[in-house]
């Protein structure tokens, strides 16, 4: 499709740029030859919201946002509406497996430094899709009007409650009532339907955009646009088209299938996915015997009820997303991938992902004196991984290694001794050795021992 | 155009002036929807006084109005309830009520006009769930006396709706304006005074 044609499409092209936009973001777009598993998730967070606007526009021409029709309209779907369960399922399943996927798709930009120098807009384009993600999942879980929906955006809208002065001014202009009501479920329904997913396309089609500007990371990390043929063609890049159009494609049947079985034997995943305190309407006088949000955003849940403070804990939550906002200059280590990183920069990912993951889980649980504390110690941790990453960013002699090691310990005993409000100080102490456990292993073992090296970064791609 | 020269003082000074006049007019516009989001007129109407008849509660009996849409609870408490509020005082982040959580007139150990009766508006300080009432001693821990326990975070109130120390809420469970129109009947949403007024 070079050059000037005839026909319909010759006609076309010459007053739109169709062919130019095809070779350009397409056939003649060079992506590293060495993509690897990793690499499905882009393409397929793009199915995902594929699927969640066209299940979304089937679900809008039967649900009512109307407090007193809501539920009912939800019910209407799921036994009237030809196929309505099938629709329904979908985006609620949907929902649960676009954030697996971008969650995913964040690690791998973790592992392979894909936020560095000179991508980092597309990681802050790619932050923001996760922010309006986590907004349009909030605004539509109240639609339902289930009593799940209606206490869980009680909570996290009394959230703003917390801060100072004018947070009850904030809440109020949120729900556009003194409680969540209808007045409140109308606009989430506009702010769902039309201006968050309006928000999320051109956010996405930026974050294309600006990756195919400067071009695709890879598991090596290695820029392949400086080693170019005499066509000026990356000499380790495959065009887009057909290379990673199969691949991604053989991923998308893959992706399919799992979400099929979700889809069609367990939508509510146990209660995960759909949670069961939801099947019952709304009821303004009694909150389910057990909050918790959805899945997707207990980690961040789990760090808001670890500070007793309530403004501390709301500025704690909204900081542990903002940090992730900052990566690209906290982490300034040259070595792109974790192919060539120190053994120690292994561990300290490894120790952030587990540390995710019991974040999440404390945060689908009750409150219990063991896991109040537990919270507070791996919320530590979670923030004590960037102030090490940074730490990694270039070699450091003793004296570093010691003082920090010295300083962040101290802050967090010091924390013990004067704010843990724990009734049980045995516990306080026995949680005390995760963080200093952490500290050694990240902090002092660079000192002692060679998992701080770093290995040669090839020039060209290895596979 | 005769003039080939170009005024960069004169262009920059109009480009700033439009870009000024377009800022302050796009803020300007932007108010209407900004105020539309607020509580409507038809909001801020809605929440008329509650009457309700205690005349038939048991001792330890709770019932649950709605005032504003918000649930209000009354509790008839029993004279070892009422007698256990003080030994907690150490135990209290606002064992006083110092904090505008009340009107003036529950502004007591009690927090409220009659000891025997207690109304609250049953939403939690932290983050607006409905707390459960428990006034059984010793089951949400061993040394629990009896209150109200937000199974949300955990925060924890004693029977005069007083957080404890220690747990997420920071201030005691409001409570609302109210009356007794007679021994047996509460008017809840107006105090003595407003509805003398």
């Amino acid at each position: 499709m070079s050059g000037k044609t005839g026909g319909l499409f010759g006609w076309i092209d010459a007053r739109f740029p169709l062919g130019k936009m095809w070779r350009e973001h397409v056939a003649e777009y060079y992506a590293p030859k060495n993509f690897n598993f990793w690499y499905f998730f882009g393409s397929l967070a793009l199915l995902v919201l594929a699927i969640q606007i066209l299940s979304g526009i089937f679900l809008t021409m039967h649900y009512k946002p109307d407090a007193e029709l809501a539920f009912a309209s939800v019910e209407h779907i799921m036994r009237d509406v030809n196929w309505g369960w099938l629709i329904r399922y979908m985006h609620s399943t949907g929902a649960s497996f676009f954030f697996i996927v971008v969650y995913l798709h964040m690690f791998r930009g973790l592992m392979y430094g894909s936020f560095k120098n000179p991508r980092e807009l597309i990681w802050i384009l790619g932050m923001l899709i996760y922010v309006a993600l986590m907004a349009e999942a909030f605004m539509g879980y109240l639609l339902p009007w289930g009593n799940m929906s209606y206490w869980g955006a009680q909570v996290i809208i009394n959230l703003f409650n917390t801060i100072p002065y004018i947070g009850e001014a904030i809440s109020e202009w949120i729900r556009g009532d003194f409680v969540i009501s209808d007045a409140t479920l109308n606009r989430f329904f506009a702010l769902h339907v039309v201006a968050m997913p309006l928000a999320l396309l051109a956010l996405v089609f930026a974050h294309i955009l600006a990756l195919h500007e400067v071009g695709s990371n890879n598991p090596d990390g290695v820029e392949i646009k400086e080693t170019k043929n005499a066509d000026g063609i990356p000499v380790d890049g495959v065009p887009f088209h057909p290379y990673y159009t199969v691949k991604d494609i053989f991923g998308a049947t893959v992706f399919l299938a799992v979400f099929s079985v979700v889809v069609f034997f367990v939508p509510d995943m146990y209660g995960y996915f759909l949670e069961h305190a939801n099947f019952d309407p709304a009821n303004t006088l009694n909150t389910p015997e057990h909050i918790a949000p959805i899945w997707y955003f207990t980690p961040f849940y789990t760090v808001l009820r670890a500070i007793p403070d309530p403004f501390g804990g709301f500025v704690g939550m909204v900081l542990s997303i903002v940090v992730l906002f900052f990566l690209p200059w906290i982490d300034r280590n040259p070595i792109k991938s974790i192919r060539y990183r120190s053994a120690l920069f292994r561990i300290n990912l490894l120790v952030f992902v587990v540390t995710f993951i019991i974040l999440g889980y404390l945060g689908l649980n009750a409150v219990t004196p063991l896991y109040s504390q537990l919270a507070l110690r791996f919320t530590e941790l979670y923030f004590l991984f960037f102030v090490v990453l940074w730490a990694y960013s270039r070699p450091h002699g003793a004296v570093f290694w010691i003082g920090s090691f010295v300083i962040l310990l101290g802050g967090v005993t010091l924390y013990d001794v004067f704010m843990n409000t724990s009734e049980y100080p045995e516990l306080i102490w026995k949680t005390w050795i995760i963080p200093a456990a952490y500290l050694v292993v990240t902090l002092l073992l660079p000192l002692f021992t060679n998992l701080g090296l770093e290995k040669e970064v090839p020039a060209r791609v290895t596979s | 155009m005769a003039n080939d020269k170009v005024d960069h003082g004169r262009r920059k000074a109009l480009t700033g002036g439009v870009a000024i006049v377009g800022g302050v007019g796009a803020v300007i516009t932007a108010w209407p929807f900004v105020s539309s989001m607020n509580p409507s007129a038809s909001s801020l109407a809605a929440g008329a006084p509650v009457e309700v008849d205690v005349s038939k509660m048991q001792p330890g009996q709770q019932i649950q109005e709605i005032w504003r849409r918000k649930p209000v609870w009354i509790i008839r408490r029993t004279p070892e309830m009422v007698e256990s509020l003080g030994a907690l005082t150490p135990k209290l982040r606002d064992p006083e009520s110092r904090e505008a959580q009340q009107p003036a007139f529950a502004q007591n150990e009690f927090r409220s006009i009659k000891k025997e009766f207690l109304v609250l508006i049953g939403i939690c300080t932290h983050l607006g769930c409905s707390p459960e009432y428990r006034p059984e001693p010793g089951t949400i821990s061993a040394n629990w006396q009896g209150g109200f326990y937000c199974a949300c975070h955990g925060s924890r109130f004693d029977l005069a709706g007083r957080v404890y120390k220690n747990v997420p809420a920071n201030k005691n469970l409001e409570v609302p304006p109210y009356y007794f129109l007679s021994d047996g009947r509460i008017l809840i949403g107006m105090t003595k005074e407003e509805a003398a007024a």
